[in-house]
Formats: structure tokens, C-alpha cells, sequence
């Protein structure tokens, strides 16, 4: 097998605050290949946009620390890079789009001239060269009449247009990595559905990899080949994305799946809270929360990736998956309601 | 007292609601124009029911819920609620109406001070509407708190010691706590995770049976609003363009808007082909709203006048190049180097993107001189030869809301009486039923 375009192997990223130090990523592994498209989805606190926002070295530091870990791209560690050496991998071999494109973009310029600056920091390109080609990458971008748009600035355009041209920022230098952090969850449905297809066909034309950041498993769904699934700070679920839809392993994974609205009466909920991540639990952090936690579960850290049903490509940090392990438990009816709703019944049964 | 005249009327009735902004403008500030946030609202809400209110961001969803609450003065309408009118009310019966209808909103931080304990909180509005007696307060406090699913023990706990699901629990507990007959939650899950998400909704919807609440729920997430609406308000710049029940609204949208909207939403569901209807344009200026049909601008089932028959998307890309050149959106500068090789008419089409020939021998010779038009960079006149000839029905006639189903009504031309019907195609395009092209 030919090595992924990137490798991320036991990332841990941690903080150091007053109240101790909080295990953001503990321990993160996952890869992307050239070309395809790999969904980390989370709920807040989950780690996702902290493990992203590591591979680069993104991370403030202080109180953020990359405490361990390998994150290889073009046969190189990125973690131990020098600023200086990392500053070329930014913006030309990996981009980022974030949630928010005012985060990224500067009012005062015209969005050509913050496009073009790209080049011109990574290419060595000239002035006339580089405005030529923001004017190109707005056309790619979708924005009608890119010549005369070049000259406005953000403020004169509206949210979708703004994310475009972030897109436009990104992509002008042409990485092979892009990642791309809730890139649409500012945005309006309808605005949203332009922008992933234009990600995807410009994914499709200059054949680069996308790590895809996201809350919404509707988004997941539609633009992932394979999904990452990650709770508070360590990967529950690593597969396929209908493997991950179709035949959730982990019992998060498949909670997470029953939340969604519509599946059910009324939808699914997690009863319990996110683990204290000053202070996560000894063994797998969901344990706390899953029904099916045996005491196999609350000791000994968290289980190792075991694969599924035999197949290494979908993997489950969960015991049940775990050599010799019973998996028909998983499929006992639980409720996973638990925690307040359970508490707020009761009492009304009392009543 | 009317008691018998209210029975049979819904508890809210908003009509024709009204919110314009004033834009000041000139070198003296005199009014240049207004924005229409809200420009003729009617909907009605009755007791036990949920009302969904849906649209994009910026088509007035807020705006309505603050000027029906008379949180803002509105411009025009009226609000009845509980067979008065509300708007314009002043001392004790304004007061009474701020009690019976309570607001929620989509940052529970907001209804929070952080440093009063959020027993304090939940009980303030009691002490703004004159219960004096604190025991009594914290009894009525730590019973709401009880009922939203949190314990006693949390009344004198401090905002950041709750989770943003449990603030969101305590910031309904704050507008319950005055028993309120309507409840007006503006996106109040949108902050939340999914998994946070469906145990608030579950939260609402047994509180609602329970307190026979009405409630206005507004969001942006479609999803949401099918799980726990009785009945959905789509809403397009300051109008409702449809509303019906929710089952209908989503099985079968009158408005093409609605389609649009609906078929975007990412489902979660990998390898489905998918056939989101794709937008074009941008939501049009609410200050100089487009005449007729608001949505005409973007409309995929845009109606051709009588007589003409061309292919559907060519005629919504030629309205499309029509709107841009005459708003002046088509740069004829520079327009021979960007060619690189064709010719300069073909560049001109591929710009504007309208095909070679329209399959109308009139509109195509328009369509030509246009084009000269361009040739000779005379953007004017290309625009006024595209205005003259390219027109539709929709742009003209501001359409009345038709119904579509039982209880179901959308404002479009489509479902006027005599007009032809159709629905949106898989590709963005628009199939007449009956197709006589067929």
C-alpha cells in the first residue's frame, strides 16, 4: 500500500490551564489519501477542531502543547518542522477554511488582493500574474462576474459569497490537503448545498485530500468516503462511511445516529454529560454514559481500535469488539435517555 | 366579558404585520428608504399547537417574533391574542400581555446573569410582576426547575456550573415560570449538539401537552421543525410564502421556494443520489424587495408569458442575464481578451450564459440584438432590448396565497386558478404536468 497523503499517529494535544490540563486530543490516529474526503465528526468538546487545527500547528502555544504524536506529510513530521519550515507547508501544500470566513478574511483589502497575496507569498508569482488568477479562481468559485468582484471587499458580499472567496483563498495555490473546519454551518441549507458541491468538484479537478470537519451527520453523509468519530478527546469509531451509517459498532456512534431528528418518534437522546476533561474517566470515556457499560469498561483506559467483524478498515474502541467478546450484548434494547430526562419522569411519576 | 364570541377564535392572530426600518440617507438624513423586514405577515396560533417558522437568515423570522411581541413597534397589522388586540398597548394590559407571552432565545446566556444564582434568574420575572413574597418565589422557582428536568439543589447554583442543554433547560424555566399561554423560541436549540438537542425538543413538547402552551417556534433547521411542528410558516424576504401542516408542507411543498429549501437539506444517508434544487442568485435587497413575486429572481419554475415554449432552465439563465444587465452586473470592458479565440459573440453568450439559439424565433432575434448590442458596448440598450422582450407573469402579479391542500395554502402563480401546474425536476429544471413538450 502506497503511504496516505497524511498520517496522523496517537496525536495528543493537551492545554494547560489553571484548573489542571485538559486532554483535548489524547492520542489521535487517523490518515487521508489523496483524493478522498474524511469526515471527523464530534459534539463540541469532542477534540475535532483541536486535532485539525494541530496538524498544522495551529494550536496556541501557550496553553496549548502538542504533547505527542506524529503527524507525517510528504515523508515529513510536521510536528517537529520549524516555524520557519511550516510557514512554506500552510496555505500552499495544506489550507484551511474555517466556520467563520470573517475569521479569515481582512476588511480592509479587496478580495483580490487577499487572494493574490496567497500566491505571491507562496509562488513568486507577479502582481499581474497573481491578479489574473484570483480573477480565475473566483470564476471556479462560482462568483458571477469575477472581474469586476475582485476589486470589492468582503463587507460588499454576502455570507455564502464570503465563504466562497475563502474557498477561493484556499484553493488558489492549489494544496493537496485542505481542511476544512464546519465550512458550512454558518450558512443556509441552500447556500450550503453550493458550496459543497463546488468543494467536491474542485476536489474532483485538482485531486487533493480533504480532512472535513463537522458536527452535522446530514453533511457527513453526503461528502465523506470515510468518517472519523471522535469523543471527548479519543477516537470511538474509525470506518467507511456507510459502514459508519449502516452499521455503527460503537455504542456512541449509533447514539449519536438515533439524536438525529427524525429517526424515531421524537428522537433519540444521550442522557449524562460530556466526561470532565480535566479529569476524564480511567477507562473508555463514553463508559460513563453508555448503557452497556460492564466493568471491563471503567477500568484500564481506553480499548484499543479492534477491528470489526474482522475488517481493519472499521475499527471500534470498544470492548464489546475486543478478541473473544460477546457483540451480541450490543444488541440488547437499552434506554438511553438515563441521566435528567429519566430523573424529571420519575419525579412527575411521584408526582 | 366576550368569553363565548373567543371560544372559536384562535388565541394569536397576527395580520398583515408590519416592521419597515427607516434608512436614513442625503447629507441632511432624511429617510432614503426603508427595509421591508417584515411586509405583510398573517398567520394564526392557537392553543396547544407548535407553529414552525422557516426561512433563510435575514428573511424576518426574528423581526416578526420581536414586533408580534411588541418587543418592537411595528409599522403596520395587528396582533390579537386572546381576542384583543395587542398592539399598541400600554401599562397594566401591556404588562399582562408580557406575561402571557414569553420569549426564548437561542443563547440561553443571554437570559443569564452570571452572577446571581439561576434561582434568582427564573424567579425574576415573578418579581417583575409583583410577587412580593420571596419564600413563595423560590417554591414557585424550585418547581420550575423540577419541571424542566433540573433538581432543587440547583436553584441556588450559578450559571457556569450548568451545561449550555441545562442553561437552555433553565432559560425555559425563566419564561415558564409566569405561565405563559404563548411561547415565542427563537432558534432556541441552534446552539446546542444534536444530542443536547432532541432531549430540549422532547423537554418542549411534554411541556406543551402539559401547559396546553402555544408555541411560535422559529428556526433555520428544517429537520427540527419537522420533528416537533404541528404546523409550518415558510418565510421569504418579510413574507410568508407558504403555510400548512407539517406533513403536508414537507410531503408535497406548494411553493417552489419550499422545494428548494427542503431538497437541501443534507439527509444522513450516504450514497443517496441527491437532488438538492440548486439556488442561483442571492436573496434580493429586503430594501427594494423585487416586484410581484419575491422569489421571481431566483425561481427555477419561474412561469413563461402565454405563448412562449422554450426550455425551462434556458429561460430562467436568460432572466438571469436579463436582471444582471440591467442592473448593470455585465462588464463589456476587457471582453475580447477574455474570449481567447472565439469569436466575440460567442464569448459574449458564454458570459452571460444564454445558449446560441432560443427555440423562439422572436425572443432569439431579441436575444441577437442584444448581443450586437454588447458587441458594440452598449450595455443599455442590450439591457432594454432583454426587457422588452423577456418578461414574466411573475414579476407583474403579486400572487394571493391559493390553497394547495386541507389547511394548506402557498403564495405562488403556479397554483392560481387556470394557470398550468408542474413541479421541480431533479436537475434544478421544471417539469409542466402534462408536459406538452413531451
Amino acid at each position: 500500500m502506497t503511504d496516505p497523503l497524511l498520517r496522523v499517529d496517537g496525536l495528543t494535544t493537551h492545554f494547560h490551564t489553571d484548573e489542571g490540563t485538559v486532554r483535548a486530543v489524547d492520542g489521535v490516529s487517523f490518515d487521508v489519501a489523496a483524493g478522498e474526503t474524511v469526515a471527523i465528526v464530534g459534539e463540541s468538546g469532542s477534540g475535532k477542531t483541536v486535532a485539525a487545527e494541530s496538524i498544522t500547528r495551529l494550536v496556541d502555544t501557550p496553553p496549548g502543547e502538542i504533547v505527542d504524536g506524529r503527524v507525517t506529510f510528504g515523508g515529513r513530521d510536521l510536528t517537529t518542522l520549524s516555524d520557519r519550515e511550516l510557514e512554506g507547508v500552510r496555505g500552499a501544500e495544506i489550507a484551511h477554511v474555517f466556520q467563520n470566513p470573517q475569521d479569515t478574511l481582512n476588511p480592509v483589502y479587496r478580495v483580490g488582493t487577499q487572494i493574490a497575496e496567497v500566491l505571491r507569498i507562496h509562488g513568486g508569482v507577479s502582481r499581474a500574474e497573481a491578479r489574473r488568477r484570483a480573477v480565475t479562481m473566483l470564476d471556479r468559485v462560482g462568483i458571477p462576474d469575477p472581474a469586476s468582484r475582485v476589486d470589492d471587499y468582503p463587507h460588499e458580499l454576502s455570507g455564502g459569497m464570503k465563504q466562497r472567496v475563502v474557498l477561493a483563498m484556499a484553493l488558489v495555490a492549489e494544496p493537496d490537503l485542505l481542511i476544512a473546519d464546519e465550512p458550512t454551518t454558518a450558512l443556509d441549507v441552500t447556500v450550503q448545498a453550493g458550496i459543497l458541491d463546488l468543494l467536491a468538484e474542485l476536489q474532483e479537478d485538482l485531486g487533493m485530500g480533504v480532512l472535513f470537519v463537522t458536527h452535522d451527520l446530514g453533511v457527513v453523509a453526503q461528502v465523506a468516503d470515510r468518517v472519523v468519530v471522535l469523543y471527548a478527546g479519543k477516537v470511538m469509531e474509525r470506518g467507511d462511511v456507510h459502514e459508519i451509517f449502516e452499521s455503527p459498532a460503537h455504542p456512541y456512534t449509533r447514539a449519536l445516529l438515533q439524536c438525529l431528528p427524525g429517526r424515531g418518534e421524537r428522537g433519540g437522546s444521550i442522557g449524562g454529560e460530556l466526561p470532565d476533561p480535566n479529569d476524564p474517566p480511567p477507562g473508555c470515556r463514553f463508559a460513563p454514559r453508555c448503557p452497556y457499560a460492564v466493568d471491563d469498561c471503567r477500568a484500564g483506559g481506553q480499548p484499543a481500535a479492534h477491528p470489526v467483524d474482522g475488517d481493519r478498515t472499521h475499527v471500534a474502541s470498544c470492548v464489546f469488539h475486543g478478541p473473544g467478546q460477546d457483540r451480541s450484548r450490543l444488541e440488547a434494547p437499552v434506554d438511553w435517555t438515563g441521566g435528567q430526562r429519566a430523573r424529571s419522569q420519575s419525579e412527575d411519576a411521584d408526582g | 366579558m366576550a368569553e363565548d364570541e373567543r371560544a372559536d377564535e384562535p388565541l394569536l392572530i397576527v395580520e398583515d404585520l408590519e416592521k419597515h426600518y427607516p434608512i436614513a440617507g442625503g447629507m441632511f438624513g432624511r429617510e432614503a428608504g426603508a427595509v421591508h423586514a417584515v411586509d405583510g405577515v398573517s398567520f394564526t396560533l392557537d392553543t396547544g399547537e407548535t407553529l414552525g417558522l422557516v426561512g433563510e437568515s435575514g428573511c424576518g423570522k426574528s423581526t416578526l417574533a420581536t414586533s408580534l411581541l411588541g418587543l418592537e413597534v411595528p409599522t403596520g397589522g395587528s396582533v390579537r391574542f386572546d381576542g384583543r388586540d395587542v398592539t399598541g398597548l400600554s401599562g397594566q394590559a401591556r404588562r399582562r400581555f408580557r406575561r402571557e407571552a414569553q420569549l426564548v432565545f437561542q443563547d440561553p446566556d443571554s437570559s443569564f446573569d452570571p452572577r446571581m444564582t439561576v434561582g434568582e434568574s427564573v424567579t425574576e420575572p415573578l418579581r417583575i410582576h409583583g410577587l412580593a413574597d420571596r419564600d413563595r418565589r423560590r417554591e414557585v422557582g424550585i418547581d420550575i426547575i423540577e419541571t424542566v428536568g433540573l433538581t432543587a439543589a440547583d436553584f441556588d447554583r450559578y450559571p457556569h456550573e450548568f451545561s449550555g442543554g441545562q442553561r437552555q433547560r433553565l432559560a425555559l424555566a425563566r419564561a415558564l415560570v409566569v405561565n405563559p399561554r404563548l411561547l415565542v423560541a427563537d432558534e432556541p436549540v441552534s446552539a446546542l449538539d444534536a444530542s443536547v438537542q432532541s432531549e430540549i425538543l422532547a423537554l418542549l413538547a411534554d411541556l406543551q401537552a402539559e401547559l396546553g402552551l402555544a408555541v411560535l417556534f422559529i428556526s433555520h433547521d428544517l429537520s427540527v421543525v419537522r420533528a416537533v411542528c404541528d404546523r409550518v410558516a415558510v418565510m421569504y424576504l418579510g413574507e410568508i410564502v407558504e403555510v400548512g401542516p407539517t406533513a403536508s408542507v414537507f410531503e408535497a411543498p406548494g411553493h417552489p421556494y419550499t422545494e428548494a429549501l427542503l431538497s437541501a437539506i443534507p439527509e444522513p444517508v450516504p450514497g443517496r443520489p441527491d437532488d438538492a434544487v440548486r439556488l442561483g442568485g442571492a436573496v434580493p435587497d429586503a430594501t427594494n424587495p423585487p416586484p410581484g413575486c419575491r422569489f421571481h429572481t431566483r425561481c427555477p419554475a419561474v412561469i413563461q408569458p402565454e405563448g412562449v415554449d422554450v426550455d425551462q432552465q434556458t429561460w430562467r439563465r436568460i432572466l438571469d442575464a436579463r436582471d444582471r444587465l440591467v442592473d448593470g452586473r455585465f462588464e463589456v470592458a476587457g471582453l475580447q481578451e477574455r474570449g481567447s479565440g472565439t469569436s466575440l459573440e460567442a464569448t459574449i453568450r458564454s458570459e452571460l450564459d444564454v445558449p446560441d439559439r432560443v427555440d423562439d424565433p422572436d425572443l432569439d432575434r431579441a436575444m441577437e440584438r442584444a448581443v450586437d448590442a454588447l458587441a458594440e458596448r452598449d450595455p443599455g440598450r442590450a439591457a432594454q432590448e432583454l426587457a422588452a422582450a423577456f418578461e414574466t407573469p411573475c414579476e407583474r402579479a403579486e400572487p394571493e396565497p391559493q390553497p394547495v391542500g386541507a389547511d394548506h395554502e402557498a403564495a405562488c402563480l403556479l397554483h392560481s386558478p387556470g394557470a398550468k401546474s408542474g413541479r421541480l425536476d431533479r436537475e434544478g429544471g421544471f417539469v409542466w404536468e402534462g408536459d406538452r413538450r413531451a
